[in-house]
């Protein structure tokens, strides 16, 4: 009998190919010195416009094959990018041209791209190429961004690209007949991303079959062929995309089409070559996505036992230059910041304000880790009025067990209703506060003062969307060799999909696990697909290769049960072999599936072995076609998972701060998660991906923020400057705990856990080092210097400055 | 306008190769691009995140930090040269597999040389010599929990090699 893989901590398949160094990332594939490689001049001011490029100085550099400005781009290459995801409430949309018309609105936005045979030329190149500008204002933060003193585009008044309204209740009674009100201004800055392979694209015409190959290191390959195609005026048909391995994208690889995402293929077409463009850490960091950065005001109203019985929410989304990506991030913030609460009556508006800065895009967490800040702040905020415990006032505001499914009234980032559709909230407090040890704390907090020692303790909950629509498809071929060969068209960026999904088709197959091998973003095998985003790859493609397994399987039982003169409901698949239930496997009544296979096919030839042991068995009816009219050749299985609306999955994050009383350096004694991602189809990485969530929660929290100065140069654009933890900012051990509430929308009760582990880091961080200083931390991330600062404003007031 | 080339002999995992590259050439591109080891990779180049780590002559260096013409005479260990003769995986790349340290596998080769060296130097370190061993090397998945684990595992496995041996 073969062992059920899901659930079990399976080791990961594709670490044997990383692990050796035979990984395939962007930049390794086309590794030959016919390759060229780009370069791109990207503009050193925050908002100018062009007077004049010249290039003259550039093309009799030796090696350098191309060099092109706006001017040489032609037809639908030379109309400004698409505006991915429109939506009503976004009336002012603008995107950026691949490369920039007349004027520029951020550092690093590309002016001019360089086609040379290595990176060393092409950058020699680029800096041959003189730009003169006429200087505009910067617009640089929400401060700025919402006066309007200047503008970043000077057709969109006051920065505002869109103001969006939704409400639950009559939030103006409901405040004005609440027992108590109170009101907090809160900010978080931006971050981004940042992972360790940056973007990376690598073209090829083949003029033999008129075909164009792309590589990309994308979160999405059929958006890129899709616009790939449409700008360079192909054929959907005559491009295919491929995902290499990909060095990590946590959000910033979804938006597409990166300007050199077209350029590189305009460029592969034009010349003939393979061409290849691979970003740098200081491109990276000033020419791809940023996120995070929210000023919001909340105004509550609540009862004795802090239930909420209004809530109204303002906040002002830095959406940066462009708005590519619409308005996903500020839409999730403002429907996600009710996490697992139930206030009685909700508003919120929000403003996506232009800035002269770098885009923003979504970033793991998409705007619920500011919503999850802004509602937990307050929650915290009514607990200390009350003087009631933190974890108190959030039970009496859970939505209960037996209310689910739980709509929210509101409707969600993919259009849909926001219903809740499982989850046990109080239980799950129950569990965080064990496994913190929130009722020992004080005990602990004495302990620590009698030694000097400034300790603080804060959770945060959180409830999150995953698994989005609109749908994944998954197709299974099982080979004459036995081989299962798996494709789905989301692309992986190293969440082990190849070892998950192969657990799923093994589970639902019966075949042996070693026999699967699973392809990610190929469009080549799987033309049909969305992309890997909110949390959904483990949802929609894991339901999806479930269903196609499960067609592959009712074909395997098909022929096997004609092949076996046996009925199909007497039959079972272990170990990629199908049998007569309890008759012995030597009797003959077996088969493996690679012989269903070779049956599948009624091809006239015996080209191998299988094929002619396959001749012993007969399938089929002489009398009828070899083919019947509702069948197919071939041993395949092929289906569509397509959800109503998101499933939604939930946490809980405890942390115990020490904040140093002298250097108010901050330090993490204990980290505790619990998390409720549904049925676990391997704990192992799911655990993996909550380590590397809270990872980036923390830089995010503590180290990580965008240095902008007021002429819009981003100060710390190198990894020396911008402070992404190393282990040393990491705790000794993160504690976790899992519940499963089972999703009812999928057949597999799976929810997403991608994200999770980022979500509640400004929260938590933010509430336990509020109780470790006594008074609120309202501006996220915060460094030592900062709480320094605060607790000389605050509570050490310094009498030798004139505080005016 | 030429750049001068030099000819250079890289001596990596054992075997010697010749390249003429310009003087700037980085260590790290001449592996990459000119000998096709695409296994070392390159996260910012100005030597920060670790990723390009290889060892010369058994030190971890930074490969972006170095130029190919000054890697003549040295021997290189990458990523591709820590397997065992046999091709099994050589023990802090079964660590790592059976620890789950990698997920994205980006900055895995930095560490897997760094750690190389590390337990080379330290074959016994205690869980705070494990955590300062990878130190230096940035990751951006895995918020390093089981990459420490991995680097004990790994000591276990050396430990027990050598007593088989």
């Amino acid at each position: 009998m073969t062992t059920k893989l899901m659930g079990q901590k399976v080791q990961r398949t594709e670490d044997q190919r990383f692990l050796r160094g035979q990984g395939r990332y962007a930049d390794d594939v086309a590794v030959s010195p016919d390759t060229l490689h780009c370069a791109v001049l990207r503009s050193p001011h925050a908002h100018a416009r062009i007077v004049d490029i010249d290039v003259s100085g550039v093309l009799d550099v030796d090696g350098v094959h191309a060099v092109w400005t706006h001017d040489d781009l032609e037809g639908a290459m030379a109309e400004p990018l698409p505006l991915l995801i429109p939506h009503p409430a976004l009336t002012e949309g603008r995107t950026q041209y691949a490369l920039a018309k007349d004027e520029v609105n951020y550092v690093g936005e590309a002016i001019a791209f360089v086609v040379a045979a290595d990176r060393y030329l092409a950058e020699d190149a680029v800096s041959r190429i003189e730009v003169t500008y006429d200087f505009l204002p910067p617009v640089v933060g929400i401060d700025a961004a919402r006066a309007a003193t200047n503008l970043v585009h000077p057709d969109v008044p006051g920065n505002v690209a869109a103001r969006m309204e939704q409400s639950t209740g009559d939030v103006d009674a409901a405040m004005r007949k609440a027992p108590h009100t109170l009101a907090l201004d809160l900010t978080v800055e931006r971050s981004a991303c940042t992972p360790l392979e940056g973007r990376g694209t690598v073209a090829r015409w083949d003029p033999d079959t008129n075909r164009l190959q792309v590589w990309t290191s994308t979160q999405t390959s059929t958006g890129v062929r899709a616009v790939v195609a449409a700008k360079l005026g192909l054929d959907l048909g005559q491009v295919d995309v491929v995902t290499p391995d990909v060095g990590g994208g946590f959000g910033v690889k979804i938006n597409h089409p990166w300007p050199e995402e077209l350029l590189v293929p305009l460029a592969a077409m034009t010349l003939g070559r393979t061409v290849k463009f691979t970003e740098d850490r200081r491109e990276h960091f000033i020419s791809s996505a940023h996120e995070r950065g929210q000023v919001q005001h909340i105004e509550v109203g609540f009862d004795d036992d802090g239930r909420l019985l209004a809530l109204d929410v303002q906040f002002w989304h830095d959406h940066g230059a462009y708005i590519p990506y619409g308005l996903i991030v500020p839409i999730i913030t403002s429907t996600q910041l009710l996490g697992p609460y139930k206030p009685r009556a909700y508003r919120v508006v929000f403003e996506s304000l232009y800035t002269n800065t770098v885009m923003v895009t979504p970033y793991r967490g998409a705007g619920r880790p500011q919503g999850c800040y802004a509602m937990e702040r307050t929650m915290d905020a009514i607990a200390e009025f009350l003087g009631r415990d933190r974890t108190e006032v959030r039970a009496a505001n859970f939505i209960q067990p037996d209310e689910f499914p739980y709509d929210q009234g509101l409707i969600f980032q993919d259009g849909r209703e926001l219903e809740y559709d499982s989850g046990d909230y109080p239980a799950m407090l129950e569990k965080a506060k064990a496994l913190i040890g929130w009722d020992e704390f004080p005990a602990f907090r004495d302990e620590m003062a009698a030694e000097g020692r400034r300790v603080g303790i804060g959770l945060a909950c959180y409830v999150e969307g995953t698994g989005v629509g609109p749908y994944e498809g998954a197709h299974v071929h099982i080979e004459t060799s036995g081989k299962v060969k798996v494709a789905t068209g989301l692309t992986t960026q190293g969440q082990g999909h190849q070892t998950v999904f192969a657990q799923l088709v093994a589970d639902t197959l019966g075949c042996r696990f070693e026999d699967v091998e699973v392809v990610t973003g190929d469009t080549r095998r799987m033309p049909y697909a969305v992309g890997t985003f909110a949390s959904r790859a483990a949802v929609m493609s894991g339901s999806a290769i479930h269903l196609a397994a499960l067609r592959a399987r009712e074909k395997v039982l098909r022929i096997a049960a004609d092949a076996l003169e046996a009925a199909e409901d007497d039959l079972e698949i272990n170990d990629g072999v199908v049998s007569v239930k309890g008759a012995p496997l030597d009797g003959g009544a077996a088969i493996d599936l690679g012989t269903v296979a070779v049956l599948s096919n009624p091809l006239r030839y015996a080209f191998d072995e299988k094929s002619r042991i396959a001749t012993q068995f007969s399938v089929g009816d002489p009398g009828k076609p070899p083919v019947a009219d509702d069948d197919e050749p071939g041993l395949e299985g092929k289906d569509f998972y397509s959800p109503e609306r998101a499933t939604f999955a939930s946490g809980m994050h405890a942390v115990i701060v020490e904040t140093d009383p002298d250097t108010a350096e901050i330090t993490i004694l204990k980290y505790a998660v619990v998390h409720d991602c549904g049925r676990l189809i391997n704990p192992m990485i799911v655990e993996g991906q909550i380590h590397g969530g809270v990872a980036q929660g923390i830089g995010g929290a503590l180290y990580e923020r965008m240095a902008y100065d007021e002429s819009g140069q981003l100060l710390n654009a190198s990894f020396m400057d911008f402070l992404m933890p190393y282990v040393t900012e990491m705790p000794d051990g993160i504690d976790i705990d899992h519940l499963e509430t089972p999703s009812p929308l999928n057949p597999l009760g799976i929810k997403g856990a991608g994200e999770a582990g980022v979500i509640p880091s400004a929260a938590v961080f933010a509430s336990a080092i509020s109780d470790a200083e006594g008074f609120p931390i309202t501006a996220m991330p915060i460094s030592p210097s900062e709480l320094f600062a605060l607790r000389r404003s605050l509570v050490e007031p310094v009498e030798t400055e004139d505080p005016s | 306008m030429t750049e001068e080339l030099h000819q250079v002999t890289l001596s990596v995992n054992g075997v010697a190769h010749e390249v003429t590259v310009p003087a700037r050439r980085l260590l790290s591109d001449a592996l990459r691009h000119d000998l096709g080891l695409t296994g070392t990779h390159v996260g910012c180049e100005h030597g920060v995140c670790g990723a390009c780590t290889v060892l010369l002559d058994g030190r971890p260096t930074r490969a972006c930090l170095m130029f190919a013409v000054t890697a003549q005479g040295a021997a290189i260990t990458t990523v591709e040269g820590l397997a065992e003769p046999d091709g099994s995986l050589g023990p802090v790349q079964q660590a790592f597999a059976e620890c789950h340290g990698l997920q994205c596998g980006f900055c895995t080769p930095g560490f897997l040389t760094t750690i190389t060296a590390g337990l080379r130097d330290n074959p016994t370190p205690t869980h705070e010599e494990a955590r300062e061993m990878v130190s230096g090397n940035l990751c951006r998945c895995t918020g390093y929990q089981n990459i420490v684990k991995a680097v004990e595992r790994a000591a276990e496995l050396g430990r027990t090699a050598k007593d088989a041996s």
